[in-house]
């Protein structure tokens, strides 16, 4: 029987198991926002308020959930409010599919009414674009599409469907795509680099490991601390890679990068063996290359081979997901105690105790409120069961380095392509992926108005999630910068705000407004009391500085406190 | 490090947009594309570029390597000039009533080892397949005597110097890992 282009969409879909859709619709997408209509048993639709939102929600839903987050949106601006969202998604290699309306096949190249030329846009952002011009390439497509976004290294693909392919009728059979001869991401597991690994671990004196977010992806928690217990090495996370171990592992040492701790970055420079795990030594992790890790041979676990040598070259590369590589070297490494390198650790965590943390998680009682004793707090009333999602910039930084975990998979935060405005709609996907888990997002006053409209999407699906925005008047991590590394020079970055309780009350939201610190713990209470949404406006510190840092373009061994 | 001259070769399926897909790998890193030459290759439905650029080897290792990560590539590599059997081709159009009046051409044309590809009435081409250099020197020359109308050359077309087309190999290996539920 011959069905519509749209229907034979949502059959694809839902044999690819999807269950949740957002998106936003238009004139090129009506036909299949039709046809979602009588799918809306079968799927759970998000109307966001803006595409831009839909592709974040679908991120926060992706990193949670562990599969593909869905969007469809119409054609020209809809379709070019999603760049951001699969930018980030790409830089992240969180598994996304966007799904953009286009103008009819005949009209395409004619500048026709919201035409934009979106695979040629998105070709270099996305890990594969696709424009389906005839119902009949609706089931391949699909099918090629979730295999992309999902195996091998995860990232976001987009399906361009015009409106001709929407509407006209095909005999639809589903397809499934597990094989494709020009992508290979499924790797046998090299046994000779697995060997020479083995012996650069048995023979470190000084061994390191750095976690990233591969471990989470591969879904290889367990693996990794097998090998780490095993072998007795220290490891260290980037920002992506927090909550594969738990905050209290006795092997788990901190944060590296700009804003890490010092402990890990110092004793990065200092190992002689370092281990990275399913990371790809981001800038903001290694800082100045040439002063970065120069006792170290490198070994590097990484599923995308396009990684390996990119920015630090490696002795041993195993190429292929975590989950395998790691148990393969587990297997040959020999049971080992590194307790005196590992005490060495102790003197950097105490000399950051003493000159940061402490000072931020206990500040003198005349104080202003920093933002990593709300973190704290807000960390030990949800007791380290919390997801924590977080905008961009330093909210995000002191969400990071003071929020502590129980569980795996618990942290959505944007990281290599630094999105603010990412929190609100992250959050909504992330609550809605784990809707039995308490999600908390922290951001700023500047990221939460880039993308406040979504508190309508909340208050439609009652989505609820705990929002807590750490205000201080300032695009705060630009003011950073410009107070340690431009004469002080606040260009452009003080903000009148509005009275953001009386934005939440407008939608209905309950909220609260905390300007003294022994008005905190009540509020999060009240916040915490029940499911539904909240949004918790704490006055912090103006002049606050997420500490320590690693200047741009310094070496990790140039940490200032 | 040393820049020079790269051959990069890369095997791709016949779908729209790959042109670009290529290209955008050199465009962020601003490497300019000095020859580039596309056509069916060997194998039904795979088509083949050759691309030369000037640069640095860990550069095109790079490179090579986020190109073979797009998803419709087959297969990305690269040689410099002594690993390669190559070739470009140049066509000239010079005017007929000056070859006849000046005479001398018939020299250049054994020099170079050149063909003669058409005689018109008002213009004669001339075709010389060989190295940069070669191509180069016989328009310099042309160019002085008689005077080149039109000029134009191709992109580098490359061979390696190796006996197989490593194309095939990858694809039958291919195969043989699919039976064992790996890709490679």
């Amino acid at each position: 029987m011959k069905i519509s282009g749209s229907k034979a969409l949502m059959e694809a879909l839902l044999n690819e198991g999807v269950d949740t859709i957002f998106g936003y619709p238009g004139g090129s997408i009506i036909p299949v926002f039709d046809a979602l209509y009588d799918y809306m048993d079968k799927f759970h639709y998000v109307l966001t308020r803006h595409e831009q939102g839909a592709t974040h929600a679908a991120q926060g839903y992706a990193r949670i959930k562990g599969k593909p987050g869905v969007c469809i949106v119409t054609s020209g601006p809809g379709a070019t409010n999603t760049i951001t969202g699969i930018a980030d998604a790409m830089l992240d290699s969180t598994p996304l599919v966007v799904i953009t309306g286009q103008v009819n096949d005949t009209m395409l190249g004619t500048d026709a009414f919201q035409e934009t030329d979106l695979i040629g846009i998105t070709l270099p952002i996305s890990k594969w674009s696709y424009q389906i011009r005839d119902p009949k390439e609706i089931a391949f497509a699909v099918a090629k599409a979730f295999y992309i976004a999902g195996s091998g290294r995860p990232g976001p693909v987009v399906l361009d469907i015009t409106k001709n392919a929407q509407s006209e009728h095909v005999d639809f059979t589903p397809a499934k795509c597990d094989f494709i001869r020009s992508y290979l991401p499924n790797r046998s597991i090299d046994q000779y680099a697995v060997t020479k690994a083995a012996e650069l671990i048995n023979s470190a004196k000084k061994p390191m490991a750095l976690v990233g977010h591969g471990v989470t992806i591969g879904e290889a928690e367990q693996e990794l601390m097998a090998f780490l217990d095993k072998a007795d090495i220290p490891a260290a996370w980037t920002i992506m890679g927090e909550s594969a171990m738990p905050t209290d592992y006795r092997l788990n040492k901190g944060m590296v990068g700009m804003h890490g701790n010092i402990a890990p970055n110092i004793k990065t420079n200092e190992c002689d063996v370092l281990i990275a795990i399913g990371m790809r030594f981001a800038d903001r992790v290694t800082g100045d290359l040439k002063r970065y890790a120069p006792n170290a041979k490198v070994i590097h676990f990484e599923i995308d081979p396009a990684e390996i040598n990119k920015n630090v070259k490696c002795e041993v590369a195993l190429l292929g997901n975590v989950k395998n590589t790691l148990p393969a070297v587990t297997s040959l490494i020999k049971q080992n105690n590194h307790k005196d390198w590992i005490d060495s650790f102790a003197q950097y965590q105490a000399k950051e105790n003493d000159n940061v943390i402490s000072k931020e998680l206990n500040p003198k009682p005349d104080e202003p409120l920093k933002m990593g004793e709300v973190v704290r707090a807000i960390s030990n009333a949800t007791e380290g069961n919390a997801i924590l999602v977080t905008d961009v910039g330093q909210n995000q930084m002191a969400a990071l380095r003071y929020f502590q975990f129980k569980q795996k998979r618990s942290v959505v935060t944007s990281g290599g392509a630094g999105t603010m405005g990412f929190g609100i709609p992250a959050a909504i996907g992330a609550k809605i992926a784990a809707p039995v888990r308490t999600v908390c997002l922290f951001c700023g006053d500047g990221g939460f108005q880039m993308t406040m409209q979504e508190l309508g999407t909340i208050i439609q699906e009652k989505t609820g999630v705990k929002i807590i925005l750490l205000n201080n008047n300032y695009l705060g991590m630009v003011r950073q910068q410009q107070e340690l590394f431009f004469s002080k020079r606040y260009s452009s970055t003080p903000m009148l705000n509005p009275d953001f309780c009386a934005v939440a009350k407008a939608y209905g939201i309950a909220t609260s407004h905390v300007t003294q610190r022994d008005e905190l713990s009540s509020a999060i209470n009240d916040m915490l009391k029940d499911d539904n949404p909240y949004l918790l406006v704490v006055e912090i510190d103006e002049n606050g500085l997420v500490l320590p840092m690693v200047p741009p373009g310094k070496g990790n061994d140039e940490i200032i406190v | 490090m040393e820049k020079k001259l790269y051959t990069v070769t890369v095997f791709s399926e016949n779908i729209p947009g790959l042109l670009n897909q290529i290209t955008i790998v050199f465009t962020r890193r601003q490497i300019n594309i000095e020859t580039l030459s596309v056509s069916p290759s060997a194998i039904k439905g795979i088509h083949k570029f050759t691309i030369t650029a000037y640069t640095d080897e860990d550069t095109i290792k790079n490179v090579v390597k986020q190109i073979d990560k797009r998803i419709d590539i087959l297969k990305a590599y690269y040689n410099t000039d002594d690993e390669l059997i190559y070739q470009e081709i140049a066509l000239y159009k010079i005017e007929t009533g000056k070859v006849l009046a000046m005479g001398g051409i018939e020299t250049i044309i054994r020099k170079y080892d050149a063909r003669v590809l058409e005689v018109l009435e008002n213009c004669i081409v001339l075709e010389k397949t060989g190295l940069y250099e070669e191509t180069q020197n016989m328009f310099n020359e042309l160019q002085q005597s008689i005077g080149v109308l039109q000029f134009i050359r191709s992109g580098r077309v490359a061979i390696t110097k190796d006996k197989k087309e490593r194309l095939s190999d990858m694809l039958k290996k291919i195969q043989e890992y699919r039976s064992k539920g790996v890709d490679v």
